[in-house]
């Protein structure tokens, strides 16, 4: 699979240490981390994590297995409350939020080990994600109230304009779990796309896919991105995707950032050689 | 659930009833079998209240009967004290399954909110507690009316009361409920059905039932996209103890006596294992469950001594027949032989929908 061809982007510094896309520098980045970091009782799982995204950046997140890549994302998600630092989204800390309250300021997710709604269809998935943009009570569903009608018949057609995005409408009445793999990854972003995020976080949304799947998926990832205005950041092992579609990388190793920059500086970069391929023997 | 499947269940439950009632009228029910039209009503919205917490929400409640209980006993206080007051039974009684109705919805509120904050075992466990706490709560209870008003007493004896001269005791401690006008009758009881699935079913197919379900599915995927897990789990909850209580009314309101002991953890399990029976999340299901079972034993009278043994023998092998998959798959092919091809066909590319 070739890596398209692209300009590459300039990465600039905001006010802290942290980079994001020059265009996105007049506005303020949608997500940033400072001095970010997690204990699990002794052990140090990330530690002084500092990251910006700008607002239309993809950016990645990658490091060998166990570097703490995930765990960055239940921070970002209040999965997990950070130990020290602060996570600002659109400029306001999200110290005391939980998880539904962070999703409802922004950001969505995906995880690493699908977790879809397996009994429910793929049409239901996505009307989930709608659940907090469209919006009636309990009884006006019991009683089927003109309420019930009209947001049902908003919300069919919305989970269908966002299930054409990866071309999956023909799939809408399926059951979730029955979906092939690749589906189902897919099906995962539509359902955190529905929640209409600022930021999407991709947990390795290329594993188990086939080169074409995964050429089709960065081309989507780039239209979603381009479509929505949204920010992305993204883990994943696949480096033709990450190297072709990133604009800012930054390394994780044992919790700690090695390396952040361009996808070309953080090839050429011998830390993150050394942390994915060990050092070479010296004489 | 597919439309299709709504249409068959509420056209055979109104089916059931004409036809019991053309039955009835021409006099080939037997007085055993008329007996039991009520309580098999009751259980019914118990069983398909339960499915919801239970299949829909999939969390294990083990109290259910502590509901059911609550809905009987607040049911028929409301039903006696307005007897003078209210003589035309139809409003009535409409009044008494909603306070009994209400009265569990309450203590459903009250108690799901420590419990639902548990998971898996531990949420049955403390359901089991609550059921038996609010057996042993009603044990001790004295109610009694006279001209002032209710009166209430705890852990005392009925002269605590205090009652004027005329008034009455209408829940007597462990003796419970004496002297009930019984006012549920099968046409009742076929209304609360009908309005037990209205609620169930409307409320699985809309946007909160869809919350609820996901919560079931994934809980952490369910938060991860901002749905409030502690409201849906209440609803779900408070729903299904409303429900209950609602069953629990219709079912006192059948019998001339009722005593708290009545509503123990049998009850509790046997409403479970009409739920699991019919299959989890299938409210179809749960009734079919519900009416074969609660005929069954009736039916086995003439295996006197043996009738128990031959009731738990018929569970094992229906629960064994319905988990089998050689046996499912016989029974497939004997209902495309029987149903054209087309209609099955239609009905698994939309429910199961492999590709």
């Amino acid at each position: 699979m070739a890596t398209p061809e692209r300009p590459e982007v300039k990465l600039v510094p905001v006010p802290s240490t942290n980079i994001i896309p020059e265009r996105d520098v007049d506005k303020e980045p949608i997500l940033e981390a400072r001095n970010l970091g997690i204990d699990f009782g002794g052990l140090v799982a990330v530690d002084k994590f500092d990251m910006a995204i700008g607002r239309t950046e993809i950016a990645g997140l990658i490091g060998p297995n166990g570097a703490g890549k995930t765990t960055v994302f239940n921070l970002f998600t209040k999965v997990y409350q950070p130990t020290r630092g602060s996570i600002l989204l659109d400029g306001r800390d999200i110290q005391n939020m939980t998880t539904v309250q962070v999703n409802r300021a922004g950001i969505a997710r995906t995880f690493q080990n699908i977790r879809l709604f397996g009994n429910l269809s793929v049409e239901d998935n996505v009307k989930l994600g709608l659940h907090n943009q469209i919006n009636y009570g309990m009884w006006t569903g019991i009683l089927r109230l003109p309420g019930y009608w009209k947001s049902e018949k908003l919300m069919h057609e919305r989970a269908m304009e966002l299930l054409s995005i990866f071309d999956m409408q023909r799939y809408a009445s399926h059951r979730a779990g029955s979906l092939p793999y690749g589906a189902q990854r897919r099906l995962e972003i539509v359902r955190a796309l529905a929640t209409n995020p600022s930021l999407l976080l991709l947990d390795e949304p290329a594993a188990g896919m086939n080169p074409s799947e995964t050429a089709e998926l960065m081309k989507n990832i780039v239209k979603v991105r381009d479509t929505f205005k949204i920010a992305i950041l993204l883990i994943e092992h696949d480096m033709n995707l990450v190297m072709g579609i990133c604009e800012g990388i930054c390394v994780l190793n044992f919790g700690k950032i090695i390396a952040k920059g361009t996808p070309s500086q953080i090839q050429n970069n011998p830390e993150v050689i050394e942390a994915y391929l060990g050092k070479k023997k010296e004489g | 659930m597919k439309k299709n499947n709504i249409f068959l269940i509420y056209g055979t439950v109104i089916a059931a009833y004409i036809i019991i009632q053309l039955l009835m009228s021409a006099g080939a029910v037997t007085s055993s079998l008329r007996g039991q039209l009520v309580p098999i009503c009751a259980y019914i919205v118990m069983a398909v209240s339960l499915n919801l917490t239970v299949g829909v929400l999939g969390e294990l409640s083990l109290g259910h009967a502590g509901f059911m209980s609550i809905g009987a006993f607040t049911g028929v206080v409301a039903c006696m004290s307005l007897e003078s007051a209210l003589p035309p039974t139809l409003p009535r009684f409409v009044i008494s399954l909603l306070v009994g109705a209400a009265f569990a919805g309450v203590a459903g509120f009250l108690i799901g909110i420590p419990v639902l904050r548990l998971n898996g075992d531990y949420l049955a466990i403390v359901t089991l507690a609550f059921g038996e706490i609010i057996k042993n709560i009603i044990n001790c209870l004295y109610v009694g009316i006279d001209s002032r008003g209710l009166h209430l007493s705890f852990l005392t004896n009925s002269d605590a009361l205090n009652l004027e001269e005329g008034g009455t005791v209408i829940i007597n401690g462990p003796m419970g409920i004496a002297g009930i006008t019984k006012l549920s009758t099968f046409t009742f009881g076929f209304a609360l059905v009908l309005v037990a699935l209205f609620i169930v079913l409307n409320l699985i197919r809309s946007r909160a039932g869809r919350a609820i379900m996901a919560l079931r599915d994934n809980r952490i995927a369910a938060e991860s996209i901002g749905i409030n897990v502690t409201k849906y789990k209440l609803m779900a909850f408070v729903t299904s103890s409303a429900l209950a209580g609602a069953a629990g009314t219709l079912f006192a309101l059948n019998y001339s006596t009722i005593t708290a002991a009545k509503f123990n953890f049998n009850t509790s399990i046997l409403v479970l294992v009409f739920v699991v029976l019919g299959g989890l999340g299938n409210i179809w299901g749960s009734i079919i469950a519900t009416t074969v079972l609660v005929i069954l034993p009736e039916l086995l009278r003439e295996f006197n001594d043996y009738r128990m043994l031959v009731y738990a023998i018929v569970l094992i092998l229906v629960m064994l027949a319905t988990n089998n998959a050689t046996f499912k798959n016989t029974l497939r092919e004997l209902v495309n032989k029987i149903i054209p091809e087309k209609l099955i066909k239609r009905k698994e590319g939309t429910t199961d929908g492999n590709s």
